[in-house]
C-alpha cells in the first residue's frame, strides 16, 4: 500500500527569508522612530533656535525627565499592566528623603536610603494587591493614585507646616547626592545634565533584560498570554510584582533628581497627570495597552519625541497651549499604527 | 503496509508501576461535583485514552494531573508517592508535562521564545538568553516532527493550527515529560495533520513516555490507544484495556448516536485509506 501519509518537505518553499528592511518595519519601535525623525525635520525648518547645539542639551534634558520613568511603565505595559500612581509615586520618594532627613537631622543619605525602600514597598503593594485580588491594574493603581497624592500634601503639611519639604541643602551629604542625580557637566560646548547620562543607561541595561535575558522573555510571556504562561512554569506573579517594583526604583530615581536639582525642595503637588506622560511615551514607542508587544527603546523614542515637541512648540514662537493637543493627536495616531501592527502579527 | 497502519499493533500492557495513578479522586467546585470517583493509571510506554463528551470532566481531570487545580477527595500518586500539587511547576517538576486545548502559547511571542518559555537556555556570566542554540534546537525538534516553520522569529499566532499544536508538542517531549497530557491535541485539525500528531503521539509512547490522550473521537483513540476510559457527567463509565474492546463497542459506549455514525462516515470520505484501513485493521486484531 501505498504510503498515506506524505512527510512535508524539509523546508516550506511557500515563505521566503525576509528582508532586512521587512524585518526592520516589524519592529515595535520602527513607528516612533519615524515619527522622531520627522518632528525632528519639521522643527529644525520650522523653529530656528531648535538648530542651535546648545538647545540640544535642554531638549535631552526634557526628553530624560519623563524618559527614566518611560524606561519601567513601558516594561510593565509590556507585562500587561500599568500604573497610574507612578507620577506622583516620584513625589513621594522626594518628599520622603529631604523629610526624614529633615525632620531627624541626618545625613541626606540616610533619608534617600530610607525613600528607596518606601519606593520599592509602594510599587510591590501595588502588585501583590492587584495579584490577591485579580482587579484590573487601572484601578488597584488608581487607588493607590489618590492615596499617594493625599498623603503627599496632608504629611508635608504635618511635618513642616507648609506644602513643600524643608531645604535638606545645607545638610550632610547633599552635595555628594546631588553630584549623582542632579550634576551637570560640559560637552563639546552643550550642558548635559547627568540624569540624561543615566538614562541612556537605563535604556540600554532594561533593552538588554527585556530581549537577551530570561526575565525579558517571561515579561513577554505574562503580558501576551498569564495563563499560558503559567501553565509552562513562569512564575507569573513574581514577574509582575517586579515590574511594579521596578517601576518603585525608578520612581525613586525620578523622585531624588527632583530633590536634588531643587536645592533640597519638593512641592507636595508635584507629579498629578505625569503618569499619562510616561503612558504616552511608551505608547507612541510601540508598547500595546493590552501587553506582550513593544519595546524599552520605543519607550525611550516617545519621551524624545515628547521633549522636541514640548520645547519645539516654545522656540517656534507658538503659543504653548497647542501643546497638548498635540500630544493626544500623536497618542491616537500611535495607538492605531500600534493596531494596525498588532493585527498583522495575529494574522493567520 | 505503512508504520501509520500499525501504530498499536503491538500494544500490550507494561509490567511497569503507574507513573501517574488515581483512586477515587473527585473534585467539587462548591456544590457542583465535576469529578466523582475516578481511577486512572498511566504507565511508561502507554498511551491511555480519556474519552467524553463535553462536559463530562476530561478538562477538570486535566487540570488536576497538571497542577492548575486540587483535587478534594481520593488520592493522586505520582512515582508511588501522594502528591498534592500546588501549581503547574510542581507538576512539570515531576515530569508532567501538559499540551491544552488552547495550546498555551503567547500568541505575539516568536516560535523559538516560545518554545523555550520557562526553560529558556542562557549562556555567560550575565545569563543572557543563548539565542542561536534556541532557535537552532527548536528548528531541530520541529523538523522531527515533519514540521517546517523557516522564519523562527515569527510570531506564533501566525502559524496554523496544526503548526502550533506541534510546537507545543514537541517543547513538552524536548523538555523530557515522562508524562505527556494532550488535551485534544486532533480537535482543531485536518485528517492529514492529526495524522501527522497521531504519529508523533505514538513516537513519544515508543520513547517510553507515558501519554494521557484526551480526546472525543473514538476513531483517532483507537488508532494510538492501550486503554480506553470512557468519563460520562464526572464518572467513569468505561475503563478497559484495548483487547476488551472494538471500535463499535467504544464508539457506542462514549456517546452512540447519529452525531458520531455521521463523523466516521465523514472520515471514510475525507481520507478512506487512512482511516478505514486502520479501523478494520484494528478490529482483526482483538
Amino acid at each position: 500500500m501505498a504510503s498515506t501519509i506524505t512527510s512535508p518537505a524539509s523546508a516550506d518553499d511557500r515563505v521566503s527569508a525576509r528582508s532586512l528592511g521587512a524585518r526592520l518595519l516589524s519592529r515595535p519601535e520602527i513607528g516612533s522612530l519615524v515619527g522622531a525623525a520627522v518632528i525632528l525635520v519639521f522643527f529644525v525648518i520650522a523653529a530656528p533656535p531648535f538648530r542651535d547645539i546648545n538647545n540640544t542639551g535642554t531638549i535631552l534634558y526634557q526628553a530624560a525627565l519623563i524618559g527614566v520613568m518611560a524606561v519601567p511603565v513601558s516594561l510593565l505595559m509590556i507585562g500587561g499592566e500599568f500604573d497610574l500612581s507612578a507620577g506622583v509615586a516620584v513625589t513621594t520618594s522626594g518628599l520622603t528623603a529631604g523629610l526624614f532627613a529633615y525632620q531627624f537631622s541626618l545625613n541626606v543619605w540616610l533619608g534617600v536610603i530610607v525613600a528607596l525602600a518606601l519606593s520599592l514597598a509602594i510599587g510591590a503593594f501595588n502588585g501583590w494587591l492587584l495579584m490577591r485580588t485579580g482587579l484590573p491594574s487601572f484601578l488597584v493603581t488608581l487607588g493607590t493614585f489618590f492615596i499617594l497624592q493625599g498623603l503627599n500634601i496632608a504629611v508635608t503639611r504635618l511635618a513642616s507646616g507648609a506644602v513643600a519639604s524643608n531645604s535638606i541643602s545645607d545638610m550632610d551629604g547633599f552635595g555628594a547626592a546631588k553630584a549623582v542625580f542632579a550634576s551637570e557637566f560640559k560637552l563639546g560646548g552643550v550642558t548635559i545634565k547627568i540624569i540624561i547620562v543615566w538614562w541612556i543607561v537605563f535604556v540600554a541595561i532594561a533593552a538588554w533584560v527585556l530581549l537577551k535575558t530570561q526575565i525579558g522573555n517571561w515579561i513577554f510571556a505574562v503580558g501576551g498570554d498569564a495563563a499560558a504562561a503559567r501553565a509552562v512554569g513562569v512564575p507569573v506573579k513574581k514577574v509582575k510584582i517586579g515590574l511594579f517594583m521596578a517601576v518603585g526604583f525608578f520612581a525613586w530615581f525620578t523622585g531624588m533628581q527632583l530633590l536634588f536639582v531643587q536645592n533640597g525642595v519638593v512641592q507636595s503637588g508635584e507629579g498629578v497627570g505625569k503618569e499619562f506622560l510616561y503612558i504616552i511615551a511608551a505608547v507612541v514607542g510601540g508598547c500595546l495597552l493590552t501587553g506582550g508587544y513593544g519595546s524599552v527603546v520605543g519607550g525611550a523614542v516617545g519621551a524624545l519625541i515628547f521633549g522636541m515637541v514640548q520645547l519645539g512648540v516654545v522656540y517656534a514662537g507658538w503659543n504653548p497651549d497647542w501643546f497638548k493637543a498635540f500630544l493626544g493627536a500623536m497618542l491616537l495616531l500611535a495607538t492605531i499604527v500600534n493596531l494596525v501592527v498588532k493585527n498583522r502579527a495575529e494574522a493567520r | 503496509m505503512t508504520t501509520t497502519k500499525s501504530f498499536a499493533d503491538d500494544a500490550t500492557t507494561s509490567p511497569n508501576t503507574p507513573i501517574v495513578l488515581l483512586e477515587d479522586v473527585g473534585k467539587s467546585y462548591g456544590n457542583i461535583q465535576a469529578l466523582r470517583g475516578v481511577s486512572l493509571s498511566v504507565r511508561q510506554g502507554e498511551i491511555t485514552c480519556v474519552l467524553g463528551d463535553n462536559g463530562a470532566g476530561k478538562s477538570t481531570l486535566i487540570k488536576i494531573i497538571a497542577g492548575l487545580h486540587d483535587y478534594t477527595s481520593g488520592r493522586m500518586s505520582v512515582n508511588g508517592e501522594e502528591r498534592h500539587f500546588g501549581s503547574p511547576r510542581e507538576s512539570l517538576d515531576s515530569g508532567i508535562a501538559t499540551v491544552y486545548q488552547d495550546l498555551a502559547l503567547a500568541p505575539l511571542m516568536s516560535v523559538w521564545r516560545n518554545f523555550f518559555l520557562g526553560n529558556e537556555l542562557t549562556k555567560g556570566p550575565f545569563r543572557q538568553l543563548d539565542a542561536a542554540k534556541m532557535k537552532r534546537i527548536a528548528q531541530e525538534e520541529l523538523t522531527k516532527m515533519g514540521i517546517s516553520i523557516p522564519d523562527l522569529e515569527q510570531p506564533v499566532g501566525k502559524l496554523s493550527g496544526g503548526q502550533r499544536q506541534c510546537v507545543a508538542i514537541a517543547r513538552a517531549i524536548h523538555f523530557g515529560a515522562k508524562v505527556l497530557i494532550l488535551d485534544e491535541p486532533t480537535a482543531a485539525l485536518g485528517v492529514n495533520q492529526s495524522g501527522v500528531v497521531l504519529k508523533y503521539v505514538v513516537k513519544a509512547r515508543d520513547a517510553g513516555i507515558g501519554v494521557i490522550f484526551i480526546t472525543h473521537n473514538p476513531h483517532h483513540a483507537y488508532l494510538v490507544g492501550n486503554h480506553f476510559v470512557v468519563l460520562k457527567l464526572g464518572r467513569v463509565a468505561l475503563d478497559t484495556h484495548r483487547s476488551e474492546i472494538t471500535l463499535e463497542e467504544l464508539t457506542t459506549e462514549m456517546a452512540g448516536g447519529s452525531e458520531l455514525e455521521a463523523l466516521s462516515h465523514e472520515l471514510r470520505e475525507i481520507n478512506p485509506e487512512v482511516v478505514v484501513d486502520d479501523v478494520q485493521k484494528g478490529q482483526e486484531g482483538t
